[in-house]
């Protein structure tokens, strides 16, 4: 385990108990925070009792097709603004401001076109993850070196060829980045959906929890929330460290 | 020459952004007529009808709500994630510690933290801050530590050799070379800020655009929240243009 490793191990154990011992001695009240220690024990005693089974496969399913959908129209997307400059000249300011529009809004219009389904959810959750995914497609195709772009003329590559071995390798950063927000904010648009507007999934049983003053259940939820969301990012981040370590040797 | 490329370019430049606003209204109208007016009205009507918000004293005392408690969270975003950033960029072992866990906190759908904000700050101003400063000082803190770490290191050998006194080395190397990244972090966090007091203002309050926004929603209020959404589009739009421009004249130099 690198220094590193252990210092953020440290941390987050050090706020964990912190957090524990605060709780525990009554310097923030139980109507405010339950001990972490009874959040993790009442999330184990709902997962092992199938409570959370439905909402967590309902929650996945919309985010698994957000973010693929964002992921695949966003790279398109980005791709097809890239090679038209003018278009993309247009659409900067709103892409620069895109995320200062609270989506949720747009809810009551989405279930009056889809219906009260999956679909406004993920559709939410799309328009969260796309404007990432053409943001980095487009950081990506910018920074591809013009001195490789020439090589690939030089060797007189094909268009299929230079993206593939061009284009591809030099904006792999970017695009990584760019799925890892995507994710990102799938998740957090699916998850804000069902917890402001929709009447299934995780989102949602955090509301009910809170209007029905059920704290045990509603952090034991943030809980579970806070440690998808952390293991997701983890696991991304190392495969993007390990991408990145591959280019450097390359 | 170049006036004579920019005399031509922009009037190029405004009969696209026309064009491109043209296709926004049809599309509007197109969904208004897709789907009737049970959740949007038509671009004219809400034209109209923000234009008489406007007019009115109780959207003003709304706006004014939500201009302050956005001006409060973006001076703290501003100045706090500013501070941390250059902090951790320039002590590099606690921005590699740092860097994954506020990245991991990032992605937190912080909406769902709502309740925990609201037991901790009540209801009202400070709820609302709180949620403004959520959203937007992380970016802003790994933006300005990203900006710091990129520094060319031939810059600071430079300066080395130059024998720059530090405070010379501040002012002449590093701050021109962190200012356009860390101008970029704020012009986002400007952005999540806003998203973040105005969604704050949606569950944490009795006044606000947010509260406008959510009222309609529940009084089935079409015309309003629709209103209400272009007037903070607009807003929203119109600063992220003047920012973006700052900032490309800035990335430029």
């Amino acid at each position: 385990m690198s220094k590193v490793a252990r210092a953020q191990l440290a941390l987050i154990v050090g706020f964990v108990a912190l957090l524990e011992l605060l709780t525990r001695a009554g310097v923030i009240g139980r109507l405010t925070m339950i001990p972490p220690s009874q959040m993790a024990s009442h999330l184990l005693g709902m997962l092992r009792a199938g409570d959370l089974d439905s909402a967590m496969a309902q929650t996945f399913a919309n985010i698994a097709i957000a973010f693929a959908l964002s992921v695949v129209v966003g790279c398109l997307g980005g791709i097809v603004i890239h090679a038209l400059p003018r278009l993309r000249r247009v659409l900067d300011p709103l892409l620069a401001s895109y995320y200062a529009v609270p989506f949720f809004v747009f809810y009551p219009l989405l279930i009056a076109i889809f219906g009260l389904d999956r679909w406004p959810l993920v559709l939410i959750g799309f328009a969260f993850g796309c404007a990432a995914m053409v943001i980095a497609t487009l950081d990506g195709l910018d920074r591809v070196p013009a001195v490789l772009r020439k090589v690939a003329r030089v060797h007189r590559l094909g268009r299929a060829e230079e993206a593939l071995r061009i284009v591809l390798p030099s904006a792999a950063p970017h695009l990584l980045g760019g799925l890892k927000l995507a994710l990102a904010y799938a998740f957090i648009g699916v998850i804000a959906g069902e917890f402001i507007l929709s009447g299934e999934g995780l989102g949602h049983a955090i509301a009910y929890a809170y209007d029905s003053f059920d704290n045990q259940t509603m952090y034991a939820l943030m809980l579970f929330v806070v440690m998808l969301a952390t293991s997701l990012n983890v696991a991304l981040h190392v495969l993007e460290q390990r991408v990145l370590r591959r280019r450097r040797r390359a | 020459m170049t006036g004579d490329i920019a005399a031509r370019i922009r009037p190029c430049r405004l009969l696209d952004t026309a064009v491109l606003i043209l296709v926004i209204v049809v599309a509007w109208q197109a969904l208004y007529e897709a789907v009737g007016d049970v959740a949007v009205t038509p671009p004219l009507a809400t034209v109209v009808h923000a234009g008489r918000l406007v007019q009115s004293p109780v959207f003003w005392t709304h706006a004014q709500a939500t201009v302050s408690a956005f001006a409060v969270s973006l001076v703290i975003v501003a100045l706090g994630g500013v501070a941390a950033g250059l902090a951790l960029g320039f002590h590099r072992f606690s921005g590699l510690v740092a860097e994954p866990i506020l990245a991991a906190l990032y992605t937190l759908p912080k909406v769902t933290l709502y309740p925990l904000v609201l037991l901790v700050f009540g209801l009202g101003l400070s709820a609302k801050i709180a949620f403004g400063v959520m959203h937007g000082i992380i970016p802003v803190i790994l933006i300005t530590l990203g900006a710091v770490r990129n520094i060319d290191p031939v810059h600071l050998k430079t300066a080395r050799v130059l024998r720059l006194t530090p405070l010379r080395t501040a002012t002449t190397v590093l701050a021109p070379a962190v200012t356009p990244e860390i101008f970029t972090g704020l012009r986002v966090g400007f952005s999540l800020t806003l998203l973040g007091v105005i969604i704050g203002e949606m569950f944490a309050s009795q006044r606000g655009l947010g509260f406008m926004l959510i009222n309609g929603i529940n009084t089935h209020d079409v015309p309003t929240m629709t209103a209400v959404v272009l007037l903070i589009v607009l807003f929203a739009v119109s600063a992220g243009s003047l920012l973006l421009a700052a900032d490309r004249r800035l990335h430029r130099r």
